[in-house]
């Protein structure tokens, strides 16, 4: 596949006719630190339908993250609504949220964030905990989440005797093991060299076209966004599709 | 159960830490259950003194003598069921570290006041046909390893045989046991009929009465009436509660049951320092963990709970370790080798140690766990 014909294929808007999924409307993110007060996002609005893979670009401190932790539900905005499935989710409580985050939104990080002290199946197991399920079926679910990324010969290392790309992929089988609608991925080839970076798109875009999973994926890669089915750019508090002079 | 991979595996971070922090757990509760069962022997005879038992002595002091005839007239204050008296012995076997109590008795109305001695019909028989009889208890028979049958040389600075000579004989007659924990089985009881007749001086003095009453709930009532029949005689005397009368002797040693609180309270405020430290440094360190688990969706809540959950298994394994080293060595024998008149870690004991246990987890683990529990997942995030 060549880059040009990846980029081609990508809209500049929702394409139309899909449910949304993601609804961000007029939203402010002012953080307070002492003092000093910072303006991130003004007045934002973002939708994405179900089913797109999108890449979020933009410079360092532009508010990438801070955008991706709204939809996430592991942030609230300051002014403004974030509608995810139909569900408000700024205006959840603490423990709802925590809730809501379990059963729809899978994280992966830049650096993994994996427990040091847990095998990669027992890693990915963890959001599992938090449902009903019995031993049997989580360690069941994580081994076929393992398959998923390609790790199933990996299953009782510890994140130190894998690579950064194999944790990389643990990172996301944790993601997916719960079978979230949203995969939310911050930087996810940040850390990594290009031959695993290309890898670990790839599983991102096989789990969007092949698994239906909504992605927003935050790159500072223009490789990276390629991929993606759309690329939206945020600059100065706001996103526009393309990248500012 | 399901986040115990997850606690273990925080407490095997740092191996050594873990290490250390359970060895003065360990320690801390060792030290514990062994004084426990120390104070257990110092308090002897408080947890078991019978409710309707008085103790009546000579005013002066524990070691004035009083008349026999005090007998009868105690048996006639209205409430008392019955009196007999008893004296001390205080001879030597072989060599004054090889300490025991001996205690002069009149058999039939001793054991009809302590049912709580267990005795064989054959043993009691026996006790009541040999005027030169002891009845002796189990730990101090296993101690010198006496049979019934032996004859047992004790030496008497307090008390001569008739003609001067202070070396005595007794005949080991009957061995009692105990029907419930606690009570003192170290003693050795001898005959008051021969011990009155065979002894040189001081016929007819006895060393002290216990007293049953009717009820109970009137003892200190009983007790009054009972000194007041013998006030302004030249032998008055103090009445008190049996349990009060065991403190007495307890405390002539000093306040045995304060002190060992003391250590013990010291002990464990640095032991709750110890954990408390390991706790706040594993959290510290894995702020970013933390947020992980929020993250994916665990509430604040859970967090808590997993940050005390891993204080309690710590505090738990030391706690559990350090309790059963203890009852082993408490199991293994008395530090005095018989002495001591009971040996034991009672189940009131063993119970504040495991609310011991609880206690430390929490303090130790509460502060860091709260500051789990606020952690912003967004900001944590970022560190
Ligand atoms: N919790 C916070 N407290 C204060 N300032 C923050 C916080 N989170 C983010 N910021 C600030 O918001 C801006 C955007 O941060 P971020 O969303 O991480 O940017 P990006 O991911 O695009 O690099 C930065 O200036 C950052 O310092
Ligand atoms: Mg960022």
């Amino acid at each position: 596949m060549s880059e040009t014909a990846m980029a081609s294929t990508q809209t500049t808007e929702p394409r139309p006719g899909n449910e949304l999924l993601v609804d961000v409307r007029g939203v402010d993110k002012v953080f307070t630190r002492g003092s000093e007060t910072v303006h991130v996002l003004g007045g934002l609005d973002l939708q994405i339908p179900k089913g797109e893979f999108l890449a979020l670009m933009g410079p360092s401190g532009s508010g990438k993250s801070t955008l991706l932790n709204l939809v996430g539900g592991l942030d609230r905005p300051t002014e403004g609504s974030v509608t995810v499935g139909g569900q408000r989710i700024d205006k959840l409580s603490d423990r709802k949220l925590a809730g809501w985050r379990a059963r729809h939104v899978g994280l992966v990080f830049q650096f993994y964030n994996l427990m040091p002290v847990l095998s990669a199946r027992k890693n990915v197991e963890l959001p599992l905990l938090l449902t009903k399920l019995s031993g049997k079926e989580r360690r069941k679910r994580a081994e076929l989440a393992l398959e998923i990324v390609g790790l199933s010969h990996r299953l009782n290392h510890y994140p130190r005797q894998l690579s950064g790309g194999e944790q990389q992929r643990t990172g996301i089988a944790r993601a997916i093991v719960t079978d979230p609608t949203l995969l939310l991925c911050d930087e996810p080839t940040g850390d990594l060299d290009r031959k695993s970076g290309d890898e670990i798109l790839d599983l991102l875009q096989a789990l969007n076209t092949e698994q239906g999973k909504t992605i927003i994926m935050v790159t500072h890669d223009q490789r990276a966004a390629d991929r993606a089915t759309r690329t939206l750019h945020l600059d100065k508090g706001r996103l526009s599709s393309e990248p500012q002079a | 159960m399901k986040y115990l991979s997850l606690i273990l595996g925080n407490l095997r971070r740092h191996k050594l830490r873990t290490a250390l922090t359970l060895l003065s757990i360990i320690v801390a509760f060792l030290l514990f259950g062994y004084l426990a069962a120390i104070r257990s022997a110092f308090l002897a005879g408080i947890d078991v003194a019978g409710e309707d038992r008085l103790i009546t002595r000579n005013k002066v002091s524990l070691i004035n003598l009083m008349p026999m005839a005090h007998q009868a007239e105690i048996n006639r204050v209205e409430g008392v069921d019955f009196a007999t008296h008893n004296t001390w012995f205080g001879g030597i076997y072989q060599e004054p570290s090889n300490f025991f109590a001996q205690i002069v008795v009149v058999p039939e109305q001793y054991l009809e006041l302590y049912p709580e001695l267990e005795l064989s019909d054959e043993d009691r028989q026996r006790w009541l046909e040999t005027r030169t009889g002891v009845m002796i208890g189990k730990v101090l028979a296993e101690r010198f390893d006496w049979k019934i049958g032996d004859k047992i040389p004790i030496m008497n600075p307090l008390w001569a045989l008739k003609g001067g000579d202070r070396n005595w004989t007794f005949d080991v007659a009957a061995i009692y046991d105990a029907r419930e924990q606690g009570i003192d089985t170290s003693q050795m009881f001898i005959r008051f009929d021969y011990f009155d007749e065979a002894r040189q001086w001081g016929q007819g003095q006895v060393g002290w009465y216990v007293v049953r009453v009717d009820e109970p709930d009137r003892a200190g009532e009983i007790a009054a009436a009972i000194d007041a029949v013998f006030a302004n005689s030249p032998d008055e005397t103090k009445t008190e509660p049996e349990g009060a009368w065991y403190q007495g002797f307890a405390n002539q040693v000093g306040n045995i049951g304060f002190i060992i609180t003391a250590i013990v309270s010291a002990v464990f405020f640095t032991i709750l320092l110890v954990a408390g430290n390991t706790m706040a440094y594993s959290v510290r360190e894995r702020i970013g963990e933390l947020a992980v688990l929020k993250a994916v969706g665990f509430t604040d809540g859970a967090v808590l709970g997993l940050v005390l959950g891993e204080a309690l298994v710590i505090t738990a394994i030391g706690g559990l370790i350090g309790l059963g080293l203890a009852w082993l060595l408490v199991a293994a024998g008395d530090p005095t080798n018989g002495a001591m008149p009971v040996f034991f870690i009672s189940v009131r004991d063993l119970l504040l140690g495991g609310v011991l246990i609880l206690a430390l987890a929490f303090i130790a683990g509460i502060f860091p766990a709260r500051t789990a529990q606020r952690l912003q997942v967004a900001d944590a995030l970022r560190r």
